[in-house]
């Protein structure tokens, strides 16, 4: 159901949980299907011995689509106009994100209704991984 | 980048995403978008057609991954494999379809450069990608940027 302007106000928020106990799997899931096969994310030997970091480490671009996956099924299919989003920590295999998105304004243009959104998405720990924004047309 | 039905389909699987839009035609058919259409970050997938792209393997050339020892490049990741992703933004000027042909150009943007108590000097690289579709509409806007670190980010 799409969103409608009516049923909105600024400062309503909305949760999902969007990927629990985050598998190595997955990570090279994703690494298969967005053609990103940086070892950072794919080669635990790499990582730990060659990099330097503890172990693998998730696609800022899998957080990116696992916070889309939130938003496209709370503002609707085809509905997004912009998103956009800022790295602030890694995650990691075992990971369990939730992302936030806070009604920022409601917007009328050219006849059309739009809403933007500030998300956060955090960890387990509480730690914020990714912040963003998104803009959505909404129904009246 | 050719858009795929199948492609979109295991990009919507690798993200978790089991909505029917990605992945049922008969179903995306009867929704409101009337028809399959790609995930929100799906555009990032255009690197599966960039035949020079760095973070891939190809055959008969030396892979900074690692096999008989922790890299196959000892000390001398390519330019690129040694950044991260600090941003990325979407504007969606319509929805990708399969069917779809886009053509990407990519603009290079502002470079600028920071200090980090985490991970030393930190040096930010902007891109843009804008994806224009068979008829030479824009479909896409994107707007990336990689960091380059002196050192691994600190944990702690």
């Amino acid at each position: 159901m799409p969103l409608q302007a009516s049923k909105l106000h600024v400062g309503d928020t909305h949760h999902e949980r969007v990927v629990e106990n985050l598998s190595r799997t997955q990570i090279v899931q994703y690494a298969g299907a967005s053609g990103d096969y940086n070892p950072l994310h794919t080669d635990d030997v790499y990582t730990r011995e060659a990099a330097g970091y503890p172990s693998v480490f998730a696609h800022g671009m899998l957080t990116m689509g696992l916070t889309g996956k939130m938003l496209t099924n709370y503002v609707g299919d085809g509905r997004l106009t912009k998103f956009g989003v800022r790295f602030t920590n890694q995650v990691w295999p075992g990971d369990t994100l939730e992302v936030t998105s806070t009604v920022a304004a409601l917007r009328e243009e050219g006849g059309k209704h739009y809403v933007d959104l500030t998300l956060s998405t955090t960890n387990q720990d509480g730690k914020e991984v990714v912040s963003g924004t998104a803009t959505a047309r909404i129904d009246p | 980048m050719p858009v795929e039905a199948t492609h979109i389909l295991m990009f919507a699987r690798a993200v978790g995403d089991p909505n029917p839009v990605y992945a049922d035609a008969q179903a995306a058919q009867a929704g409101e978008t009337g028809g399959i259409i790609a995930p929100p970050t799906f555009p990032q997938a255009v690197a599966q057609f960039d035949p020079d792209y760095n973070l891939r393997p190809k055959p008969g050339e030396p892979w900074f991954g690692s096999g008989k020892t922790a890299s196959g490049i000892a000390g001398k990741p390519p330019s690129g494999g040694g950044g991260l992703h600090a941003e990325q933004h979407f504007e969606y000027h319509r929805h990708l379809r399969p069917g779809d042909v886009l053509t990407v150009e990519i603009k290079p943007g502002k470079t600028w450069e920071k200090d980090s108590k985490r991970a030393g000097k930190l040096t930010f690289r902007e891109r843009i990608a804008e994806y224009r579709d068979q008829t030479g509409e824009l479909v896409i806007t994107a707007r990336g940027v990689g960091v380059t670190t002196e050192r691994p980010v600190d944990q702690s």
